[in-house]
């Protein structure tokens, strides 16, 4: 009972995590709960549609179709968050003012809450389908009862709400002038941690079979199963024992996003003749 | 600034692609396959030999009537399979030792090893 729930709420976590900090980036911002909710409910759909297909995921592609649907998803959850990251920079002077300004239509901000809610739904979706499978599993052939069963796993999934809500109640204690810095940050972050299990999945399905050795190993010190290794995980990435590709993906992307969001804040703040 | 963004992606799209169609070619030509079944959330075999320095194909067959999750820390393996689902993972060239994995699932009972030598 008690493994139930700690499995669940493993999976929980991460995507809690997720969904504390784009909520929190996107505070004040005119229609965000709409859009992130919109992304949370497409994310448990998908995770329902993507379980019962799953034995045909995994049977697909000589057995590499689990892996090259995770990386699919984690592409275009890498995309989306690529694309916030940028359009933010682009659009940083407006979004500080309309956050200022509370109550305002905040429109510049509604044009990257798609992406970011696609994000949100992706990163349900990945987490969520591997639940489902889980528990399904626990129905049909476990001797607990189904009582227990849904104790467990409620709990195990509130303990995870929990601590995304917390990370969201912590970003909010940031002064408004400066939330924007602090969650801009963790979303590059993220991105970064998602490009990072985009390589190990990459290198699973023998696509990238290289720089498969550890960068480094410090499991003694902070393991991956450990809380405070499970929470910095989720909000930054952290891994005890990643391979020397993952580290690769996690720094090229976030040096490519940041030097990108770069060039195109500099191309915005030139002086225009006509100005939009 | 789209346009500019639209050329880095296909850059970095025909970058990747060309590296996988590289690393799909590389590889098959000397894979050795193994199978491993899950039943009764245990593993059959627990103690799996393999030649150390040789890339292994392990075809993971669960027959089980719930999903699995494999999973080793050391092997860097991550993988759901469905209820009577038939999955691939490659693992290696491993130096010679143990290599512990377990179906994250069934912790208690699915337990398993691969031994390289």
């Amino acid at each position: 009972m008690l493994g139930t729930g700690i499995i669940v709420f493993r999976e929980t976590l991460e995507a809690a995590l997720f969904i504390g900090i784009v909520a929190a980036s996107t505070k004040g911002l005119d229609k965000r709960t709409r859009w992130l909710s919109l992304g949370v409910a497409m994310g448990l759909f998908g995770s329902l549609l993507m379980a019962s297909a799953m034995d045909s995921i995994s049977n697909w592609a000589e057995g590499f179709g689990t892996d090259l649907v995770t990386a699919c998803i984690l592409i275009l959850a890498l995309a989306m968050l690529a694309w916030h990251c940028i359009w933010v920079s682009a659009h940083a002077k407006d979004m500080v003012k309309d956050a200022r300004s509370l109550g305002s239509n905040a429109a510049s901000g509604n044009s990257s809450l798609w992406a970011l809610s696609v994000a949100v739904g992706l990163s349900v979706l990945r987490e969520g389908a591997e639940t489902v499978l889980f528990v399904g599993g626990l129905v049909s052939g476990s001797s607990e009862s189904a009582a227990t069963i849904a104790f467990s796993v409620l709990a195990g999934l509130a303990i995870g709400a929990l601590a995304g809500w917390l990370v969201y109640a912590g970003l909010g204690k940031v002064k408004p002038q400066r939330l924007f810095a602090v969650t801009n940050v963790l979303i590059l972050l993220l991105a970064g941690n998602i490009a990072s299990q985009l390589a190990k999945t990459l290198n699973q399905a023998d696509v990238l079979p290289y720089l498969s050795d550890n960068a480094w190993d410090i499991s003694d010190l902070m393991s991956n199963q450990s809380a405070p290794g499970m929470l910095l995980h989720g909000i930054i990435g952290y891994d005890a024992n990643p391979m020397q590709l993952q580290l690769l993906f996690y720094v090229s992307t976030v040096f490519v996003i940041y030097f990108a969001s770069k060039l195109v804040q500099q191309r915005v703040n030139k002086p225009q003749l006509n100005p939009a | 600034m789209s346009l500019f963004m639209f050329r880095r992606l296909v850059l970095m799209t025909a970058f990747g692609l060309a590296l996988s169609v590289a690393g799909l070619s590389n590889v098959r030509a000397q894979e050795i396959e193994k199978n491993l079944v899950i039943k009764n959330h245990v593993f059959e075999p627990a103690e799996l030999k393999v030649p150390a320095n040789q890339k292994i194909k392990l075809i993971v067959h669960n027959q089980d009537s719930g999903a699995e999750e494999f999973e080793s820390k050391s092997l860097k393996r991550e993988k759901v399979i469905a209820a009577g689902a038939k999955a691939t993972i490659v693992i290696g060239p491993l130096k010679p030792g143990k290599y512990e994995f377990f179906g994250e699932f069934n912790p208690a009972t699915a337990k398993g090893v691969v031994i390289a030598e």
